[in-house]
């Protein structure tokens, strides 16, 4: 998030779009409904109708993946009446001009064609979040999980700076991290193109500084994707994995796929709490601790780093992970011997100029924001006053693409994915926690009662739903959360993986798989 | 009897909320949120509340497990990892550093996914890290 949490509670406009906030980050959603106590203006935008459009003060329901084109059109009429901020774009921002061209097309009326909201309430939408004092912008994978998620992201970038809702308390553009510590995982460099602290491995300098931190030879050749890494194992050029703590047998799109390439490893390890469909494949399985039995880390969607603390021994023979990892490290031939997640720490605030000034000392009490690069410096809570990290802020011309699969006559239904108030990622912890899995045992299908209707399906019945890649059957839940001709389903669940239906093209530039949208057709199941 | 409470932070979701785990005898029996968290202040989600419910899990993983005729096989620690070290190494020798890739961990802590990024980099000699940030 370029802003942090409790900040939201003091916008005078917030955007929410594709983000089921108060399922998946519910205590963001509190500092929602505060802001809307305040007398904020809440706009939602999502294809389902999320539980946060029930507060909404207007909900836009456009059509899966036209995210582009909504905010296209939103910009279209910001520009049109004069509202974005002229001397924000002159001063702090550059490609204004070619932006404006391709905006210019995206009329509220084709955009209403394109997205199914009417103009009139993009005009609306335009005017709260353009005119509020302090807009912010809120989003989660509806918006990134498109093969368009990193025009997407831009678009939404684009649509902060035109109405300068950024570098401000209050403002900004605000991705909601899926997973708790994704923002830690990729702060600490757990990305094939970059060292910790985003330091590209192909800057000669930067390879330079680490190889003698680490005292070894490093690789200046950006490393593969996990899709490359999928692809690789089919093609028999990547022979080994080790996966910690994902399991890709319920997560990753076309699990048929997966399943396929994992098989094709030479040497499969995985490390994880508990036997996941995925561990069940290794060669070896390496018993890690739980959260509760270990020190370290973790940072937050608002980069808050704050610490984790042992309650209690790990479980049987299971051993902290950092403490596998270094013995691991150490009989493979690189010698690494921490004597604890605090000396790790000391390590990467060495080499990470944002993580500069954090030490385990400091983060007792609220934790620090990053950039905190001193020991000196408080935190940061927002970023880019003043001026972007890349120095102007960069506009970018981007056209509205449909999504990678279109529906057809032998696959009519829309399916997007997505998670639910009491599960968490693949559920190998929710649903291994007896009142949570009580609350939701098994997975279902959300089926408009129109198409419910046209099936011959009641609540409860079951379905075949099948897609170019995979089929499952799975019970039905009929309500108008979702549209005529599209459905949705969690993806927590293994019986009925979601993740066996999904296309796993992706985006070109982030590698996002296109989760929420495929094409599928559905028939009542005996 | 030996009571604690440990304070620490969500395993859950990206918020980030803090709690105090209550440990009993050396097990974590009840979750109590904690006031003072600027995240959280004293509030969780249903999530949070039950979140100590998968730790003693009777499913959990207790023992390295190794393929042995087909079958997971539970080894000692010494096997577990002198086995995976050394068929690493030879696949590195044979087939190049970049045959070899991690996938981290956005479960795990920042520390452990520093370890594992640089044994991937300076140990392995790969770039080949990636996890599951899409998701
Ligand atoms: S208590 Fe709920 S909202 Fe808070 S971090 Fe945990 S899962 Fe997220």
């Amino acid at each position: 998030m370029t802003n942090s949490i409790v900040e939201l509670e003091n916008a005078d406009c917030i955007l929410v779009i594709g983000s089921n906030t108060t399922s998946s980050h519910p205590l963001v959603a509190t500092r929602i409904f505060r802001a809307k106590a305040r007398g904020a203006k809440i706009v939602v935008a999502d294809p389902r109708f999320v539980q946060l459009a029930n507060k909404a003060d207007l909900y836009m329901r456009h059509k899966l993946g036209t995210d582009v084109a909504l905010i296209n059109g939103m910009m279209n009429v910001i520009l049109s009446n004069g509202w974005h901020k002229q001397d924000f774009v002159d001063e702090r921002t550059e490609g204004f001009e070619e932006f404006r061209k391709v905006v210019e097309q995206y009329t509220p009326e084709r955009v209403s064609e394109i997205t199914g909201v009417s103009a009139e309430d993009i005009r609306t939408a335009a005017d709260w979040y353009a005119n509020a004092k302090a807009g912010s912008i809120v989003y989660c994978m509806g918006i990134t999980q498109h093969t368009t998620g990193v025009d997407n992201v831009k678009t939404l970038a684009n649509l902060s700076m035109l109405t300068g809702h950024i570098g401000r308390e209050s403002t900004g553009v605000n991705p909601l991290r899926g997973q708790n510590n994704v923002q830690g995982a990729c702060d600490m460099g757990g990305l094939p193109n970059v060292y910790p602290g985003y330091q590209p491995v192909n800057v000669a300098a930067n390879k330079e500084k680490f190889e003698k931190a680490w005292n070894a030879k490093l690789s200046d050749k950006v490393g593969l994707t996990i899709p490359g890494v999928l692809e690789g194992l089919s093609a028999g050029s990547v022979k080994a994995v080790v996966i910690v703590g994902e399991n890709p047998m319920v997560s990753d799109p076309d699990v048929h796929h997966v399943e396929k390439a994992l098989k094709n490893a030479e040497l499969l390890v995985v490390q994880d709490i508990f036997l996941t469909p995925t561990a069940e494949l290794a060669h070896v399985v390496l018993p890690g601790a739980s959260f509760a039995e270990k020190d370290g880390t973790f940072s937050n969607t608002e980069r808050r780093v704050q610490r984790v603390r042992k309650a209690v021994e790990p479980v049987g023979d299971a051993r902290e992970d950092w403490k596998i990892f270094q013995d691991l490290s150490t009989r493979f031939g690189y010698k690494m011997e921490y004597g604890s997640p605090a000396e790790i720490m000391a390590e990467i605030s060495s080499v990470t100029p944002s993580y500069g000034g954090i030490s385990f000392e400091r983060l007792e009490g609220d934790g620090l924001l990053w950039p905190c690069p001193s020991a000196e410096h408080p935190g940061t809570k927002f970023l880019h006053q003043g001026k972007f990290s890349r120095g102007r802020g960069l506009f970018h011309a981007i056209e509205y693409k449909p999504p990678a699969e279109q529906i057809d006559a032998e696959y009519p239904f829309w399916l997007s994915t997505g998670r639910i108030h009491v599960h968490y990622h693949t559920g190998t912890m929710t649903r291994n926690s007896p009142t949570l899995h009580k609350e939701m045992p098994e997975g279902f299908l959300e089926v408009n009662p129109v198409d419910a209707r046209a099936l011959g399906v009641k609540s409860g019945d079951a379905v075949r739903v099948a897609s170019r890649r995979g089929e499952v059957v799975i019970k039905v839940d009929i309500t108008a959360r979702v549209t005529q001709g599209t459905v949705f389903m969690p993806f927590h669940f293994v019986e009925t993986c979601a993740n066996l239906l999904t296309n796993p093209a992706n985006d070109p530039i982030a590698k996002i798989p296109e989760y929420k949208v495929c094409a599928v057709q559905l028939e009542k199941a005996l | 009897m030996e009571y604690r409470t440990v304070l620490t932070t969500c395993t859950y979701c990206g918020c980030g909320c803090g709690f105090y785990l209550e440990v009993l005898d050396g097990r974590v029996v009840g979750t109590i949120p904690c006031k003072t968290n600027p995240v959280s202040e004293g509030k969780l989600c249903v999530k949070g509340w039950n979140v100590h419910e998968f730790i003693h899990s009777p499913k959990r993983l207790t023992q390295p497990l190794l393929r042995k005729d087909g079958a997971l096989t539970p080894v000692s620690w010494d096997e577990a990892l002198d086995f995976t070290a050394k068929r690493m190494r030879e696949i590195k020798e044979a087939n190049g550093s970049d045959s070899v890739a991690f996938l981290a961990s956005a479960k795990v802590t920042n520390e452990e996914n520093y370890l594992i990024q640089k044994f991937a980099r300076a140990a392995v000699g790969t770039n080949n890290v990636d996890h599951c940030a899409r998701l």
